[in-house]
């Protein structure tokens, strides 16, 4: 079923959820969110574009197979917890770099944390895409 | 410290990712597998040899203190486990070179495969309850894609049984940790000792500790909880099917011995009788059920039942002598097990069938195989002077000892009933001649068969190491059981470590 009010429509909230899902990633940080929601509502986006779509559009959109986005995603978390390590600290322990003078100065602050995060943005979107598409899949067969 | 418990966890995880990313290529993916789990086994005997020099050790990953954080926590009993895991994952990686196909590789088996050895890594390893059943929920996932892995309808009619009854286990785990953490205010085990045994409302926790029992008795397949186990895990590929079968029970296995000796031990009149009794109906259910059985890997699933009554008989004593027991037979059981439905698999490759009164023959045809066979069989049977003799032995004397004389003579009668389905399995694959005519042969097109071999060989020579050399391994076993009864390193370790 193609409906031109929904792939209309599916054009704008497409682009703010995954604005919305990079936000909650961001926000995470310290404040309710993270990259476990953040890749729900990043999904969801992609999943709405499969429904109006199609899934081939949505593939297409997506350039990269979500299973690779999955693992790379628990690639960089797993990185994330092991950069400690160099550090001499347990594994998971979270890691600073100030950018542009020190905290006090107030730089801007990354860390490791926030890597950790995107790495399950990554596992959370991937994982539910690649099961999502491949049962649209196989209605569609 | 807190690296070296670490690695047997990242190690598998590390892999996966590997493998996954090679998994257009069947051979190079095999073979890094194969190479993770043996690394794997490197990191896990360090941890190993640090427990068994240093004691208990703990480690809080990111830094946070426990109770607070998330601690990963090596006694004797998980460093024992971890081991185990890893000698099991280098046997089924091996096995896996020569049976899993292009197609199987391509949808992600090896990938799966070391996620699960992470998951039941990362079970024996951690001191939080919410974490055990974030790790539990890893396997149930990675085991769910192996089981369903090639999607034939036997499998998929296996993976929903099996996945439900899991998910029903997963709700009761999940209510027991909430109104735990509601009652108590902390998740972390070592802290949970300590608060479950002071709690003033002694019967809310007996109740909390039973939520606990029915979910790992699931996971565990116990009496009268097991049904899901021998419907599921004679679909899926053997090299699947093996590691389910040494490993996935036994995490259940593990929960309800650490739940029991460290966190809910003020009632034990209540809990361990009512294991006591699930022990003994889980040995005999078991072993008939096998009786009745006429599919290899389907006589095989029931025994898995039946000797998990064994592991449960030592929790239930809860002696020291009963504990050594349990632990023995972990360990023996796993090998023995994981390596009978290896070679269940290389005879269904050479007869084509798992269905004993269609097959026969492989004994002429294959005279290793079946020499091979023996050794398992026989240990599982009870047979000096393998493996599974010792274990035996120890819990028949433990519950002698502990004037339990009618559970006592379950456990030998269950022995000798083993011995029957043993004997029917010999008797039809092997000595019989096959009933149409044929002689066993594997196909020449496919994977080579040598790796498999290499693998029911490996775990066959372990066996009869356990059995001929027991001294060191129930001194590990005693170390085990001493350090279970008193759980004060345990606790010292996880909350004296602070700083």
């Amino acid at each position: 079923m193609k409906s031109i009010i929904l792939i209309a429509g599916t054009r704008l909230l497409v682009a703010l959820l995954l604005v919305f899902s990079v936000y909650m990633l961001w926000r995470g940080h310290n404040e309710p969110g993270g990259g476990f929601i953040g890749g729900l509502i990043g999904a969801t986006g992609f999943v709405l574009y499969a429904i109006a779509c199609g899934t081939q559009a949505t593939r297409e959109a997506l350039r990269i197979r979500p299973e690779i986005i999955a693992m790379v995603g628990l690639g960089l978390s797993l990185g994330a917890g092991l950069i400690a390590g160099l550090f001499g600290d347990d594994f998971l322990t979270g890691q600073w770099l100030f950018i542009g003078g020190s905290k006090e100065e107030g730089g801007f602050p990354l860390s490791t944390v926030l890597m950790f995060d995107v790495g399950v943005y990554g596992v959370v979107m991937g994982s539910v895409l690649a099961i999502v598409l491949a049962l649209e899949e196989e209605e569609e067969d | 410290m807190s690296w070296i418990l670490a690695l047997p966890l990242l190690i598998p995880f590390v892999t996966a990712i590997a493998v996954f990313l090679l998994s257009n290529s069947p051979k190079m993916s095999a073979r890094v597998s194969l190479a993770g789990s043996l690394a794997g086994l490197v990191a896990a005997l360090f941890l190993f040899a640090e427990v068994a020099s240093t004691g208990v050790v703990a480690g809080q990953m990111g830094g946070w203190p426990a109770p607070f954080g998330i601690t990963l926590v090596a006694d004797m009993l998980s460093a024992i486990m971890v081991v185990i895991t890893a000698i099991t994952a280098v046997a089924v990686a091996l096995y896996a070179l020569g049976e899993i196909g292009a197609e199987q590789s391509r949808l992600g088996y090896h990938a799966l495969f070391q996620v699960l050895i992470g998951g039941v890594s990362g079970a024996f390893l951690t001191g939080d309850l919410f974490n055990l059943y974030v790790w539990f929920e890893v396997m149930l996932i990675s085991s769910f894609g192996l089981l369903i892995l090639g999607g034939r309808p036997e499998q998929i009619d296996g993976a929903v049984k099996y996945v439900a009854l899991n998910l029903v286990s997963t709700i009761l785990f999940l209510s027991g940790i909430g109104l735990l953490y509601g009652e108590t205010g902390t998740l972390n085990m070592a802290d949970l000792s300590r608060v479950v045994a002071e709690h003033p409302d002694q019967g809310m926790m007996t109740l909390i500790a039973l939520l606990f029992m029915i979910a790992f008795g699931v996971k565990s397949a116990v009496f009268p909880l097991f049904f899901w186990l021998p419907a599921s895990y004679h679909t899926p590929g053997f090299a699947v099917s093996a590691v389910f079968a040494g490993l996935l029970t036994k995490v259940g296995v593990y929960s309800l011995i650490r739940a029991f000796t460290l966190i809910f031990v003020s009632q034990p009149e209540v809990t361990h009788t009512i294991l006591l009794w699930v022990a003994g109906f889980t040995m005999v259910t078991g072993v008939l059920g096998a009786a009745a059985q006429s599919e290899f890997r389907r006589i095989l699933s029931f025994h898995i039942v039946s000797q998990i009554g064994y592991m449960v008989l030592g929790l239930a004593l809860f002696t020291p002598l009963a504990l050594v027991g349990s632990v023995f037979y972990l360990v023996h059981h796993i090998i023995v097990k994981a390596n009978l439905f290896l070679i269940s698999g290389i005879s269904q490759r050479m007869t084509g069938s798992g269905e004993l009164y269609r097959i026969g023959g492989l004994y002429a045809a294959a005279p290793l195989l079946a020499a091979l066979f023996l050794i398992p069989a026989f240990s599982l049977a009870g047979f000096p002077p393998l493996s599974g003799f010792w274990a035996k032995y120890v819990l028949v004397k433990a519950s002698l000892d502990a004037d339990a004389w009618i559970i006592a003579g379950v456990a030998l009668l269950v022995g000798l009933l083993t011995i029957y389905s043993m004997t029917k399995i010999w008797a039809e694959a092997f000595w019989k001649d096959d009933p149409s005519g044929r002689i066993p042969k594997a196909p020449q097109d496919g994977p080579p068969l040598w790796p498999c071999y290499a693998a029911v060989v490996f775990l066959a020579v372990l066996t009869i190491c356990v059995g001929l050399v027991p001294g060191p391994f129930l001194a590990f076993a005693e170390t085990a059981a001493t350090q279970l009864l008193s759980s004060d390193a345990y606790i010292n370790a996880v909350l004296g470590a602070q700083e």
